[in-house]
């Protein structure tokens, strides 16, 4: 029982890593806090549904969802760069526009898999074990993903990606676009979030419009977990801080529910998780501002008695 | 090399803090010039810099580099052409990545970036070479992040990397201004060194006018937008910080007030 929770934990968090990369991309190669993620990822899940449901090959389906991911971001990124609206709203209008997109495609606001093929039945049916099925398959979908952007982050074009987020000013003056570069960047990254919406759907056997919701979140403490794991500056290890951070942050919900916790607070747990990650510095620079406070005033003491 | 035609800045057009910046410069600038270009604060010689560039697009006029018309390119279409160092030393590099993948990225200046990876053998070794030409040590450091470096490093690797993949033009923007006295000397010989390799047309803003002669062929003077003197062959070798400082209360008739040029004299 244990165990089948643990790995059920697993499948959940590989899946979730794919939406993980997909935030951690944007917010910490190229420093845009995007936002489309909370439609990208329904976007990838109703799109293959819909595939699915009629008939076409889930693979393919699985593939065009990813390229439908890659759609929105680069929407995003125009409406950010070209008509220069800040990157958050960008992100926030996208992310509204597909929640109307999604129940289009969709026709409704709920589709069931449990019968149909999915990537994960085809593979079943080649002979797999079907209790490991899914841990395989992801397993091995995420180490892919996770060295094609390992390489991708180290070619001339990823690079200049990098810079775009470090030093938009240098790339600039070196001849990057910056502008294509944070489309691209925007691109890739929502691709991957619809993907990881595109396994999560398949896995749990059916796609609702409202599972976007939150998303941003729990990518982001994924990226966060996985950096206080893995501190490191180099990209490989970096990438894969964030599949782990997103395996524990799993285990972690996984342990609040056994705990008690009703499904519905999870988020707000998430939520005060990821602020407290990224609060800590400054909460740190707090406390070491009173104890130095404390301790110049416990040496100004006797001073003044002297006088 | 560089000609700049009734050249007009003005930002906030038409507003009630419209500020007529650049006002009808003209400049032309044969290959192989250094000129370095001084003038109290709000003179334009940072728009003009700018301009250069391609930050900033003018009003009116045209900028020519190479006997081609760029007025309209912006910044990274005319990174084939022309090499920057900025005054902040944090602005010329990548302080999250590597030594050498900041020079990888130079590499590519102006040319399509692909799928192939940034940095491989060959490559590295062309870095330790141009980096030990610097003379700082940072040949042994490739896989260092430039946020590990000091301001000087920073800069004179960023000069390195203004200057490779071959551009014609060079615009340095006070960018020994924020190093301290000592680097900023090592700056500068390093600058003359490589300029001198490469043959580069140059365009260097300064508020140390000491530095303004020294450094070189020929020097303009700025003043509330437009260029009130240009100096060159025997008058320039003959003139001293106290002439020019003359020239300028003549030329515009009140002093001139910088305090850092003042600190500089």
């Amino acid at each position: 029982m244990w165990l089948n929770i643990l790995q059920g934990t697993i499948e959940q968090g590989l899946a979730f890593s794919l939406l993980a990369l997909g935030v951690y991309l944007p917010f910490r190669i190229l420093d845009f806090p995007d936002l489309t993620v909370e439609g990208s990822f329904p976007l990838g899940a109703s799109v293959t549904a819909v595939l699915i449901i009629n008939g076409v090959n889930p693979f393919l389906a699985t593939l065009l969802a990813f390229f439908a991911g890659m759609l929105a971001g680069m929407l995003t990124g125009i409406i950010n760069t070209k008509l220069k609206i800040t990157g958050l709203l960008a992100g926030i209008l996208t992310m509204t526009s597909l929640y109307s997109i999604n129940l289009r495609i969709m026709g409704r606001s709920n589709i069931p898999l449990l019968r149909e093929t999915t990537i994960l039945t085809v593979i079943k049916s080649w002979g797999l074990p079907e209790r490991y099925v899914s841990l395989i398959v992801f397993t091995l979908l995420v180490l892919v993903v996770k060295f094609l952007l390992d390489y991708f982050l180290a070619t001339e074009i990823g690079m200049a990606l990098r810079a775009t987020g470090d030093s938009p000013i240098m790339i600039q003056s070196l001849g990057g676009n910056t502008d294509h570069l944070k489309i691209l960047g925007l691109g890739l990254a929502n691709g991957l979030v619809a993907f990881s919406g595109a396994l999560t759907c398949q896995y749990q056997g059916f796609t609702d419009v409202g599972m976007g919701i939150g998303m941003i979140v729990i990518g982001l403490a994924s990226v966060i977990i996985g950096e206080v794991v893995i501190r490191t500056s180099k990209i490989i290890f970096a990438t894969l801080g964030v599949v782990i951070g997103s395996i524990i942050y799993r285990l972690a919900i996984a342990i609040a529910l056994q705990l008690g916790f009703a499904p519905t607070d999870l988020k707000i747990v998430t939520a005060l998780l990821v602020i407290l990650a990224l609060g800590a510095p400054t909460l740190r620079n707090f406390m070491i501002q009173d104890e130095f406070a404390e301790r110049l005033m416990e040496r100004s003491v006797p001073d003044a008695q002297i006088k | 090399m560089l000609r700049l035609n009734k050249l007009h800045k003005i930002f906030n057009y038409g507003k009630v803090n419209e500020n007529h910046v650049l006002k009808d410069i003209n400049l032309h600038v044969p290959k192989g010039d250094f000129i370095t270009i001084i003038g109290s604060n709000g003179a334009g010689k940072s728009t003009l810099l700018n301009l250069v560039a391609g930050v900033f697009f003018p009003e009116a006029g045209t900028v020519e580099i190479n006997g081609e018309e760029v007025t309209a390119w912006p910044v990274y279409k005319r990174a084939p052409l022309v090499g920057r160092v900025f005054q902040d030393p944090l602005q010329g590099t990548a302080a999250e990545m590597t030594i050498e993948e900041n020079l990888s990225l130079a590499v590519k200046r102006g040319q399509t970036r692909g799928l192939k990876l940034g940095l491989n053998k060959e490559r590295r070794t062309e870095f330790r070479r141009l980096l030990a030409l610097l003379e700082l040590g940072l040949e042994n450091r490739l896989e260092c992040p430039v946020k590990l470096l000091s301001g000087g490093q920073r800069q004179a690797l960023t000069l390195l990397m203004a200057t490779i993949g071959d551009p014609q033009l060079l615009l340095l923007d006070e960018y020994t201004a924020a190093l301290d006295p000592k680097t900023a000397k090592q700056i500068i010989a390093i600058t003359d060194r490589i300029v001198t390799q490469h043959h580069l047309t140059v365009l260097m803003v300064t508020h140390d006018l000491k530095q303004a002669l020294a450094m070189g062929n020929r020097t303009i003077m700025m003043d509330r937008g437009e260029i009130i003197l240009d100096l060159k062959g025997k008058e320039r070798e003959q003139i001293t910080v106290n002439d020019l400082l003359a020239k300028f209360a003549a030329r515009s008739g009140r002093e001139l007030t910088d305090d850092r040029i003042l600190l500089n004299r």
